[in-house]
């Protein structure tokens, strides 16, 4: 030590020299953020290295929990993966119902009843309102403004609660079947989803004033992580990772599904593509979602729930079941043998809140799909991470990931 | 059912590109089969004079285990101003060690897609930047999504004797040979699970 000391006094400027060089020549470090870390909104791990505060490369490192859905459809009936798709984007599981049950009624050639498409469009638009008022609430805590997430979490509340009335389930609804959905709507439910409408759209102005020019918030979103219109069609990003690039298009409005070309709404597409415009589309898609929620809730067709003539695919009527030969017959194979699928293949995306989630199911005919693939938007998200990260702080990493709002049960499957 | 401008798509196709064939089977876009070793040509052809700039998935398939060609990677790509997506199927050559082009030079995005289909069913990608496996860990032996590959997994000997003596288990349950947050026998978690690699800064060597 007193040797330093000496060599220090002695050449004052050598030493700086020294220490410049040093740093030069620093040697990076590896930082594994994950796989359980509150910033990666589940069992994502990243494998970091820094040069002091600044990420010069990144790792994701996903799988932790992959369970392996492609397998287990292809073990199953098309009815009983529907529960599997609850566990996809578990914050808006009648999101993935929908897709999954469109994919297979189209390759079934099936056109379901005008009530049932109707349901799905006013669930699927709860849903993505729940979803992207938890993903705001954790982007906004994420970067430090926790009351925000109180504020989210009250609203989010009361759509779970119209979900638990509606399906019986508050997190995993497996609303749909193959050909239909599972309940219609209880007396008075229309009236309470418009009055949480309400409550929603105060809670998002809430939200809005609390962030939207809040110093501490711009500074951390602002020009962060910013996504091209080249690397967005690069890295094929979807939904609100898309359109923050200045690209127009949702598959809502590009190749409607379940009857959204009769409602009236907006698609908001951003401009700079940073982590701030992501936050500001998600909150305009809240209101645009509540406009359709409205449309629907005004212009329910009345009618059936299920395509009831399709033979071979739908289940009958409970009543008819209990009394008539033939349909306790129907009911019983469909139970056992699934629903009867031609044979041939489909790929059929749906606009999820996180994304574009797709299903390519490969049927050779009969109850089981012969290999179905999910096409998680999270897994999209996260594959652009190795360039989006390298260059910000680590303090940036949590603005990042909550911005781009990603759900590793889809990602992993 | 396919709508006309898919029809017109898959027409056009064909009739521009000699060497791809229809696939059939399609319930919905326009969908045809390349040749392996034209893919790559077709691919940038699709994305330069075509449009479709964006891919949307690659899944690998299994066709069964008798089937020849038994293996093949389908990709999804769309075109964000015709609003079409097309399918295209490549069929692996070879049974015994399959392998397709990478569409990682013509869209970025085709890296993790191809990485996933390599790590479940096997198909290998030729001129892959960084093709390891993606949802099963690194040491795992197997492609999961093979048509010969039990849906419970397989199960493995227990390493350490001792506790089949006392036990009387003989074999580890499937999906657990080597995962992540399982300790082996003989080693404890530190090794198989993730720290922060050089703490060694910390105690005797200095940084760099």
């Amino acid at each position: 030590m007193a040797k330093e000391i000496e060599i220090s006094c002695a050449d004052n400027a050598a030493r700086s020299a020294q220490a410049e060089e040093e740093l030069l020549n620093c040697e990076k470090m590896q930082l594994t953020m994950g796989p359980s870390h509150p910033a990666t909104h589940g069992v994502l791990r990243l494998q970091l290295e820094v040069d002091g505060e600044i990420v010069t490369k990144c790792t994701p490192v996903v799988g932790y929990l992959h369970r392996g859905d492609d397998k287990l459809a292809e073990n199953m009936t098309y009815n009983q993966f529907v529960p599997f798709t609850d566990r996809l984007d578990y914050l808006a599981p009648i999101c993935n119902n929908v897709a999954y049950a469109l994919t297979v009624e189209k390759l079934a050639g099936l056109e379901v009843p005008a009530r049932c498409a109707a349901l799905r469009v006013l669930t699927c638009e709860l849903s993505r309102i729940s979803s992207h008022l938890l993903g705001l609430g954790v982007y906004a805590m994420d970067t430090g403004a926790l009351t925000v997430f109180l504020t989210t979490y009250t609203e989010r509340e009361r759509i779970y609660t119209l979900f638990e009335e509606l399906t019986g389930q508050r997190l995993t609804n497996s609303y749909t079947r193959i050909g239909g959905v599972t309940h219609d709507v209880p007396a008075g439910w229309l009236d309470r989803v418009e009055k949480a409408c309400d409550s929603i759209l105060k809670g998002v102005d809430e939200m809005e004033g609390l962030l939207s020019r809040n110093k501490i918030f711009l500074d951390r979103t602002k020009d962060i992580a910013v996504i091209t219109k080249e690397m967005a069609l690069q890295y094929g990003l979807t939904g609100v990772n898309l359109r923050c690039a200045g690209i127009e298009s949702d598959i809502r409005k590009s190749r409607p599904y379940s009857g959204y070309e009769q409602y009236d709404f907006d698609i908001p597409v951003g401009s700079v593509g940073d982590c701030y415009d992501r936050y500001l589309l998600k909150t305009e898609e809240i209101r645009q979602s509540v406009r359709i929620v409205r449309q629907v809730c005004k212009t329910l067709p009345d009618g059936p729930i299920f395509a009831e003539d399709a033979k071979n695919i739908c289940l009958p009527p409970k009543n008819r079941v209990l009394s008539g030969m033939e349909d306790l017959i129907q009911n019983f194979m469909i139970t056992t043998h699934g629903p009867q699928i031609p044979a041939g293949e489909a790929y059929f995306e749906a606009e999820n809140p996180k994304g574009a989630l797709g299903f390519f199911i490969h049927s050779k005919g009969g109850g089981k799909p012969y290999r179905l693939h999910v096409r998680g938007p999270s897994f999209v998200s996260l594959s652009t991470l190795p360039v989006l990260i390298p260059g910000c702080f680590i303090t940036d990493i949590p603005a990042i990931l909550g911005s781009l709002d990603f759900v590793q049960g889809e990602c992993d499957r | 059912m396919l709508s006309e401008k898919d029809l017109e798509l898959q027409k056009h196709l064909l009739e521009a590109y000699p060497y791809v064939t229809e696939r059939p089977g399609s319930a919905d876009h326009a969908s045809v089969d390349v040749p392996a070793d034209k893919a790559l040509e077709f691919a940038r052809a699709l994305r330069d004079v075509e449009g479709f700039a964006a891919i949307q998935e690659c899944c690998g398939c299994d066709w069964g285990v008798d089937a020849s060609p038994r293996f093949s990677a389908i990709w999804h790509l769309y075109n964000y101003d015709k609003h079409l997506y097309v399918r295209m199927n490549v069929y692996a050559p070879d049974n015994a060690k399959p392998e397709v082009p990478s569409m990682c030079p013509i869209w970025a995005g085709a890296n993790w897609h191809e990485r996933e289909a390599y790590d479940l069913v096997g198909v290998r990608f030729a001129g892959h930047p960084d093709l390891r496996r993606i949802m099963m860990w690194d040491a795992y032996p197997y492609h999961p999504l093979r048509k010969d590959f039990p849906l419970a997994g397989v199960e493995v000997p227990f390493p350490d004797a001792d506790t089949v003596a006392q036990t009387g288990v003989k074999v580890m349950p499937a999906p657990q040979n080597g995962g992540p947050f399982v300790s082996g026998c003989g080693h404890t978690l530190r090794t198989s699970e993730p720290f922060g690699r050089d703490q060694e800064w910390r105690e005797n060597n200095r940084k760099g």
